[in-house]
C-alpha cells in the first residue's frame, strides 16, 4: 500500500492518468445520480434498484452486440432508452404507484426487493459472469506512451454530456419539463393548476430507468458488467446524491466526477478489491458529515 | 379455566413443543434450530424497527461481529489466534471438552457485551440519521463491516477460519446447539415480554410517532435510541456466537455479515408477522422460515427472485403484516375497545374513529 503510495508521488503523470480516468467514468456515474436525484427530488422515492436498472441496461446492450443482432453498443442506446422507458412505465403502474404515498421506508424496500428480482433474473439468464461490449476502438496514447486514454471511455463521456444536455434541455424548455419541475416544488399546487400528476410520476419514473439504461449502455462499454455489480451502482448513485442535494445539477456532475477519481485513486492505492468498500465507506463518510453539519442546527436533549 | 390458567399452558406447551421438537424430529434439527435464530432475529429487529421507527438495514453488523468476536475469544484463551487462521483450518486442532466449554462460555459473553458496546459506539455515529438516511447508513456500516474483516489476516481474511471440533458425538452436537438457539431465543422473548411492560417502551413509541415532541417531553432519546440498539446488540451478538459455532466455518461475506440474506430476512419478517408487537416477529419468523424452506427446496434456482417478489408483494400490498390485521378484524381480542364516551360526542362528526386502550 505505501509502495503504491511513494508510486504515485515518484510518477507524476500516474496522478493525472488515475485523474483521467476517473473522471471520465464519473462522468457516466453521474448519469445514474441525476436519474436518482429525479426521482427522489420528484416523487420521493428511494429507488434501491438505481444499480441494478443500470446493469439491465448493460446486458441488454451486450445481448444486442452478440450475434444474431451484431448491433454495435453505441447504435443501441436509443432502442435501450426507449425499452427501459416501457419497463419503468410499465414498473410505476405495478408497484410503484402503490408506494408513494406511504412513509419513506416503504419505497425503500420495495425497490430493495425489486433489485434482488432484477439481479436474480439477470443471473439466472446470464450466469454471474463478468461481460463487457466491445466497441472495437483504439486506445490513444499521449506523451510517449505515459498517458493512455480509451477512445471508448472519452465517447463515452462525450454522449453522457450529449444525454445530460438533451435532458437538461428537456427539463428547461419542454410542457412536461415544466409539469415535472412543478410537481417536485408542490405536488398539491401543481395538481390544482391542472397538472396530471400521476402522468408527470409515471414519465418520471420511466425517464429515470431510461437515463439508468443509456448509463448501462456506456458502463457496458467501457467497464464491466455483471448481475451483482448493481448494488455498488447504487450505493454510488447515492453518496453522489447525498453529498449534492437533489435540484442540484452541478453539485450532482461535480461530486459524480469527485467520486469517480476517489475511486481510482484508492483502486489504485488499495487494490480492487477495495472498490466496493471505498464506496461503502465514503457513503458512511458523508453521512456522517452531513450529520455533523446538521448538528449546529438542531437541539437534542443530552 | 380463567384466562391466566389459559395463558400458563400456552406458554407451558410452546417450552415443550420447543424442547420435544428436535426429539420427535431429529431429521429437522438445524433447522429448527435456524428457526429459533430467525425469531431471535425478528425480535431484536423489531426493538428498532416496530417499537422505535428507526428501520434499520444493518442490525447484521452485530451478528458478525458476536460471531468474529466469540470465535477469537474461543480460540485465544488457548492458543495463538493468528497461528490458527494462518493454517486457514488446515491443521484442526483438537480442544479438550473443559476447554471447549469454558471457551464457548466465555466467547458468548464477551460477544454479547463486546456487541451492545459496539452498539453504542456506532448509534453515536448512526442516530443522527433519520428516516431512509438512516437505513442506507446502517446498510453502508455493515457492508464495509464484511469488507473490512475480510481484509483482515488476523482473524484469517476472506478465507474465513474454521471454529474448534465438538468434543462428543455428532447427535450431541446438534442437540447441544440447538438448545443453545432455543434458549437464546425464549431469553430474548422474555426480556422483550417485561421491556415492552416498563415505560421504556412508551418512550421508544413516543420516538417512533414524533421525535421532537418526545424530546420536548424530556424524553432523552439518543440515550434510548442508544441503549435500545444495545438491547438489540447484545442477543444478536450470542445468537451470533452461537451460530458461528453451529456450522463450524465462518468467512466474512456469506456466514458473518450476510447483508442481503440474513440482514433482509429479518425486515422481511417483521413485516410479514406486523411490527410493532410481540407476537408478530414471533409468528412472521416461523411463517417466512417454512416459505424460505419449501421455496429452497422445490423452486431451486428461483427462490432469490421468489424471496425479491415476496418482499415487493409483502411491502406493498400487505404491509400491516398478520398481527396488524388481526388486531383490526378482532380489536377485542387485543384488549382494543372503542372508547363510548368519544364516539358519541363525535357521533355527528364524520372524524375518524378513536381507539383507545
Amino acid at each position: 500500500m505505501f509502495d503504491n503510495l511513494s508510486l504515485l508521488g515518484l510518477v507524476p503523470m500516474l496522478n493525472l492518468q488515475l485523474l483521467l480516468d476517473g473522471l471520465l467514468i464519473g462522468s457516466v456515474f453521474a448519469l445514474a445520480a441525476y436519474g436518482l436525484a429525479l426521482v427522489w427530488g420528484v416523487m420521493n422515492i428511494k429507488n434501491l434498484a438505481q444499480g441494478d436498472f443500470v446493469i439491465m441496461g448493460g446486458y441488454i446492450t451486450f445481448t444486442l452486440s452478440q450475434p444474431p443482432i451484431n448491433l454495435h453498443p453505441i447504435l443501441s442506446i436509443p432502442i435501450i432508452f426507449v425499452l427501459m422507458f416501457v419497463f419503468g412505465w410499465g414498473l410505476y403502474h405495478t408497484i410503484i404507484k402503490r408506494v408513494i404515498e406511504r412513509d419513506l421506508f416503504t419505497s425503500l424496500l420495495a425497490t430493495f426487493g425489486l433489485a434482488i428480482v432484477i439481479q436474480q433474473l439477470i443471473n439466472l439468464a446470464y450466469g454471474p459472469d463478468v461481460q463487457t461490449a466491445d466497441a472495437g476502438m483504439e486506445i490513444r496514447e499521449f506523451f510517449g506512451g505515459e498517458i493512455t486514454i480509451a477512445d471508448t471511455k472519452l465517447v463515452s463521456f462525450l454522449l453522457a454530456l450529449v444525454v445530460g444536455l438533451l435532458i437538461t434541455f428537456f427539463m428547461k424548455k419542454s410542457r412536461m419539463g415544466r409539469a415535472i419541475r412543478a410537481t417536485s416544488q408542490d405536488a398539491r399546487a401543481a395538481r390544482i393548476m391542472g397538472v396530471d400528476t400521476d402522468r408527470v410520476y409515471a414519465f418520471t419514473f420511466s425517464l429515470n430507468a431510461a437515463i439508468c439504461g443509456v448509463a448501462g449502455v456506456l458502463i457496458s462499454i467501457i467497464w464491466v458488467i455483471q448481475p451483482f455489480f448493481g448494488i455498488t451502482h447504487s450505493i454510488r448513485s447515492f453518496v453522489i446524491v447525498t453529498s449534492a442535494g437533489f435540484g442540484n445539477l452541478i453539485g450532482v456532475i461535480l461530486s459524480a466526477l469527485g467520486l469517480g477519481a476517489v475511486e481510482q485513486f484508492s483502486g489504485f492505492v488499495f487494490g480492487a478489491e477495495f472498490q466496493q468498500a471505498t464506496v461503502v465507506g465514503l457513503l458512511v463518510g458523508v453521512l456522517i458529515i452531513r450529520q455533523i453539519m446538521q448538528s449546529r442546527q438542531r437541539q437534542v436533549v443530552q | 379455566m380463567n384466562l391466566q390458567f389459559k395463558k400458563i399452558i400456552f406458554y407451558a406447551a410452546i417450552l415443550l413443543a420447543g424442547i420435544f421438537a428436535p426429539i420427535v424430529f431429529p431429521a429437522y434439527t438445524f433447522q429448527l434450530a435456524v428457526l429459533w435464530m430467525m425469531i431471535l432475529f425478528a425480535l431484536t429487529w423489531d426493538i428498532l424497527g416496530g417499537q422505535m421507527g428507526y428501520n434499520s438495514l444493518g442490525n447484521i453488523l452485530f451478528f458478525g461481529a458476536g460471531m468474529y468476536i466469540c470465535t477469537v475469544v474461543q480460540i485465544g484463551m488457548y492458543y495463538d489466534v493468528a497461528e490458527y487462521t494462518a493454517h486457514f483450518g488446515a491443521v484442526k486442532i483438537d480442544f479438550t471438552p473443559y476447554q471447549y466449554f469454558t471457551g464457548i462460555s466465555a466467547g458468548l459473553v464477551i460477544a454479547a457485551f463486546a456487541c451492545a458496546i459496539i452498539a453504542v459506539i456506532f448509534g453515536w455515529i448512526v442516530f443522527g440519521l433519520r428516516g431512509p438516511y438512516f437505513a442506507i447508513g446502517t446498510l453502508g456500516v455493515a457492508i464495509a463491516a464484511g469488507e473490512l474483516v475480510g481484509a483482515w489476516d488476523y482473524v484469517g481474511g476472506g478465507g474465513g477460519i474454521s471454529l474448534p471440533n465438538y468434543p462428543g458425538g455428532p447427535g450431541d452436537r446438534e442437540m447441544f446447539f440447538y438448545m443453545l438457539c432455543f434458549i437464546s431465543a425464549v431469553c430474548t422473548f422474555i426480556f422483550l415480554k417485561w421491556l415492552y411492560s416498563t415505560r421504556f417502551q412508551l418512550a421508544l413509541n413516543a420516538i417512533r410517532d414524533d421525535e421532537e415532541k418526545a424530546e420536548a417531553m424530556g424524553i432523552h432519546t439518543n440515550r434510548y435510541k442508544t441503549i435500545a440498539w444495545s438491547f438489540a446488540a447484545f442477543f444478536l451478538g450470542i445468537s451470533g456466537g452461537i451460530f458461528g459455532n453451529m456450522t463450524g466455518f465462518i468467512e466474512p461475506l456469506e456466514v458473518a455479515f450476510p447483508t442481503v440474506t440474513f440482514g433482509i430476512f429479518m425486515v422481511l419478517m417483521v413485516l410479514l408477522g406486523g411490527k410493532g408487537t410481540l407476537w408478530g416477529p414471533v409468528i412472521g419468523a416461523i411463517i417466512f422460515h417454512v416459505i424460505k424452506e419449501i421455496t429452497w427446496t422445490y423452486l431451486l434456482g428461483w427462490q432469490w427472485v421468489a424471496l425479491g417478489a415476496l418482499i415487493i408483494i409483502n411491502v406493498v400490498y400487505f404491509q400491516q403484516g398478520i398481527m396488524g390485521w388481526a388486531q383490526e378484524k378482532w380489536p377485542e381480542f387485543f384488549g382494543i375497545t372503542v372508547d363510548e364516551a368519544i364516539t358519541s360526542a363525535e357521533e355527528n362528526s364524520p372524524a375518524e374513529k378513536e381507539a383507545s386502550l
